[in-house]
């Protein structure tokens, strides 16, 4: 194992760059790392999400140590996995956000049987992926993230306790101290819009 | 096989966002195993994460240091889903075939096998011969419960291998028996430490009939 540690901080300024603003590109850096391991293409990885995962990390509960490791971790992942992925038309970011979903429950117990990840499902990397099917990706991500900026508060709360904070149903309706029904209802219909956002760009 | 009782979305959503307990998400795991439909809704629900995910304000990180660490080389094609009697993710559990899990004998017709399984609730396998009803515990959380081998019989229809029941304290019972031909082999998992044993007495009258 390598030391990851350095001297220095990834600074993270307010106006931090939004993801998609390395959309275009994510394709190429993960192309760079699956056929020349380019750690230059690595690190800019590294930085536009490891402070995301490490937030993640913090939000469901980790202290700011552990959360620095599952989040150096979960890049490590992309590093060493980068190969399997690259050529997948599917979102980078959805891919980072599996592996560190499973990483934390890992950590937490782990005798839990887990769900493969993403890469599981990726029987035929394709080469690189279309400019289109990039578009498609960026595309889904705004149009899945403005049908969450437009849910009504009740069932955005509802969505960001389960997949932020990382709360049961139950866990939720005792937060809220209202019925599980009501929170499940909540999530079902949160889910019901999104749904019909992402049927549109599929 | 073909799976026509799902898991319920706001199930999923848990699932897909890392929360469900440990017990139901080692059933949901299972059923995602299996069946392509709830694979696909959870890859879709995955997109959700994401974007959460995407809209984080980041967290201050120590740089990369200089070296790194040796890529993988990539691996074959995954081995496609060919679900077995006991679904990959549970085989840790289980073991790989039905035929060797060594059952306790808890009533006339009905035998479990308790899983170990960290945090809060329980998971067990059940197998019930033909006709014998199969113990619910509902009250107090969620309770899945996903046929492995025979089928399930309640009066909505038929569980087969592959289906799933997902109840919560708010749906009515739904009073299940094991098929009365092929008997059942199923395992369920509670959100919360059931009252299994004590409801074990009134549950194991024979099937009548739905």
């Amino acid at each position: 194992m390598v030391t990851m540690v350095g001297l220095s901080l990834i600074p993270v300024p307010g106006g931090q760059a939004p993801l998609n603003a390395h959309k275009g590109i994510m394709a190429d850096l993960l192309r760079r790392i699956a056929e020349r391991a380019d750690p230059a293409a690595f690190r800019e990885l590294y930085e536009a999400y490891g402070p995301r995962v490490k937030a993640y990390m913090m939000r469901r509960g980790a202290d700011a140590g552990t959360a620095e490791d599952l989040a150096q971790e979960t890049l490590l992942t992309v590093w060493r996995k980068a190969a399997l992925y690259a050529g997948d038309k599917g979102s980078m970011t959805t891919w980072v956000f599996a592996i560190a979903r499973n990483l934390r429950i890992d950590r937490l117990r782990r005798e839990v049987p887990w769900q493969e990840l993403p890469e599981g499902r990726l029987a035929e990397p394709s080469g690189e992926p279309l400019p289109d099917e990039a578009m498609a990706v960026k595309e889904r991500q705004q149009r899945v993230q403005a049908a969450l900026a437009a849910l009504p508060d009740e069932q955005k709360e509802v969505v960001a306790l389960a997949y932020l904070e990382g709360l049961s149903h139950s866990e939720i309706a005792q937060r809220l101290g209202m019925p599980l029904g009501t929170v499940k209802s909540r999530m079902r219909i949160a889910y019901q819009k999104i749904r019909l956002v992402l049927e549109g760009v599929e | 096989m073909t799976i026509t009782r799902h898991l319920d979305d706001a199930t999923l959503m848990s699932f897909a966002a890392g929360s469900l307990p440990g017990s139901l998400a080692a059933v949901a795991a299972a059923h995602v195993a299996m069946c392509a439909r709830c694979r696909d809704e959870v890859a879709f629900m995955e997109h959700l994460g994401a974007a959460l995910l995407a809209d984080l304000p980041g967290a201050a990180m120590a740089r990369l240091g200089p070296a790194m660490p040796a890529v993988d080389l990539p691996r074959g094609v995954p081995a496609s889903v060919t679900p077995d009697e006991v679904p990959a993710p549970l085989v840790r559990l289980v073991g790989g075939s039905l035929d060797a899990v060594r059952w306790r004998w808890v009533a006339p017709g009905l035998w479990h096998r308790p899983l170990p399984i960290g945090g809060p609730g329980a998971l067990q396998l059940l197998k019930g011969l033909p006709g014998v009803r199969v113990p619910e515990h509902g009250h107090g959380g969620s309770e899945l419960t996903l046929v492995l081998r025979g089928a399930l019989v309640d009066r909505t229809g038929r569980y087969g291998p592959g289906d799933v029941a997902d109840l919560d304290e708010e749906v009515e019972h739904h009073a299940p028996a094991a098929d009365p031909d092929a008997g059942c082999i199923c395992v369920v998992a509670n959100e919360q430490p059931s009252r299994f044993r004590n409801l074990l007495a009134r549950l194991l009258q024979p099937w009548h009939g739905l």
